[in-house]
């Protein structure tokens, strides 16, 4: 039985910098846990399952929400809220497909005060914010007390709740590369309620069609499939450069499941990427012309 | 560890010296001796620890006092203002919105949120902001018909 408590005793540390951040991780390695919106880390404390003894707080650190656009593309900052990703007309403008994700992200309540980096950093293999942001190419800045680096999303997350991040290091931007004119973006989130539900099958899908109906550039990503968000990239390839017709799309859909690996409800999950891989092409098409 | 704090609520200042692992709500009921704001499941479910920050609705239970700091925080109590009911109560008295009232300040504290920031919601807009709100009395209804009448009095 899990029980929720009040929260555990810690030393409460507040860094100035994402470099003092990264050297306080790095000083007190795993009796530190690093605190963005804390409405992941907040109940796992309260129910004992992370008990650090220092709690290295982001909050005190100016200027990390942010949402800008420059020539290459957005750039989001470690301490963006979903709801700054819900209200931005940036965001609106260029990649909605995040929006319509942050709309069935959790509750206005926690869309408040959670992160979409700390979403991405939770690495759950249902992370709303994960298959969308595979779709969409991101990449992640990572800096902290180590050599700054990059990595595409796509080689982050390594196994369930697990990540690439070294002891130290942090996630310090969100970058989106520019979406070619005439894209379209689908997040479907399949669940059990309405809402507050995590994805018992996430599909993201970005695609391109140019005038003659043909497939410029496709990602598609799963999301609650695999041991981790993952690229559908089978049937992405038999998309790219070929003229969508019902037939394709319905062939796609079939290939994604090639790519899902589901730790649970295997049968009923491959089933339902068949089914939702078909309707977020056929959604997203749409939104392209 | 102990440290002083000064938390804005319902616009007056208040310091205290409290341990930073006590939470935002623990602090409004246990300290400042503001009831209102509710513990339901304390791990940001269901909605009953519901207050405003900076006119943004939060689950208290999930926000350290410690980093409530510096904000506006407004809770069920500061709603009305000498006396005079928020549209939003207006509503929900009147539409006998609410049965036991246990997670009503919360659905309040969300529907006040909603309308901080769309003035005039859809019924949609409305349901999606109590999305993070569980009650177990009333069926919910009657929420969503109140948050449409008051946004339709102006408040």
């Amino acid at each position: 039985m899990i029980f929720i408590r009040r929260l555990p005793p810690f030393d409460y540390v507040a860094p100035k910098t994402l470099k003092e951040a990264g050297s306080v991780l790095v000083k007190h390695k795993d009796e530190a846990s690093l605190m963005a919106g804390g409405t992941d880390l907040m109940p796992k404390m309260k129910k004992r399952e992370v008990v650090p003894k220092y709690l290295v707080s982001l909050k005190n650190i100016p200027g990390l929400a942010y949402i800008k656009e420059d020539k290459e593309g957005i750039k989001i900052g470690p301490m963006t809220t979903i709801h700054d990703v819900e209200v931005s007309s940036v965001i609106a403008k260029k990649v909605p497909i995040l929006r319509d994700t942050s709309y069935v992200f959790a509750s206005a309540q926690i869309r408040n005060l959670a992160t979409v980096v700390g979403n991405l950093c939770s690495s759950a293999p249902s992370a709303d914010m994960a298959s969308p942001l595979l779709a969409l190419g991101a990449v992640l800045s990572i800096s902290g007390s180590k050599k700054a680096r990059t990595i595409p999303l796509n080689e982050f997350f390594t196994g369930p709740f697990t990540n690439c991040l070294e002891l130290g290091e942090l996630v310090s931007e969100i970058q989106i590369p520019s979406q070619a004119p005439r894209t379209g973006g689908v997040y479907i989130k399949h669940t059990i309620r309405n809402a507050m539900d995590h994805a018992l099958v996430g599909v993201a899908v970005v695609i391109t069609v140019d005038k003659n109906n043909i497939c410029n550039d496709v990602k598609i990503a799963l999301g609650a499939c695999a041991p981790t968000p993952v690229r559908a990239t089978a049937a992405e390839d038999i998309l790219k450069g070929n003229k969508l017709s019902e037939a394709t799309i319905e062939k796609a859909a079939k290939t994604a499941v090639k790519a899902s690996k589901p730790r649970s409800d295997p049968e009923y999950k491959k089933e339902m990427v068949q089914v939702l891989t078909g309707r977020a092409l056929k959604r997203a098409i749409q939104l392209a012309k | 560890m102990k440290q002083l704090m000064n938390l804005k609520v319902n616009n007056i200042a208040h310091q205290v010296e409290i341990d930073t692992r006590r939470t935002l709500l623990e602090v409004l009921r246990e300290h400042i001796g503001l009831m209102g704001t509710k513990k339901g499941c304390d791990e940001g479910d269901c909605g009953a620890c519901t207050v405003l920050l900076d006119g943004k609705p939060v689950n208290s239970c999930l926000v350290l006092a410690v980093e409530a700091q510096g904000k506006a925080i407004t809770t069920i109590e500061g709603l009305s203002v000498n006396g005079k009911l928020d549209p939003i109560q207006v509503a929900f008295v009147e539409n006998g919105a609410f049965q036991c009232g246990f997670c009503t300040p919360g659905i309040v504290m969300a529907a006040k949120g909603l309308l901080n920031e769309k003035p005039h919601p859809t019924e949609d807009e409305a349901k999606r902001a109590i999305a993070g709100n569980l009650c177990r009395c009333t069926g919910y209804l009657r929420f969503v018909e109140g948050i449409i009448k008051a946004s339709q009095v102006g408040g």
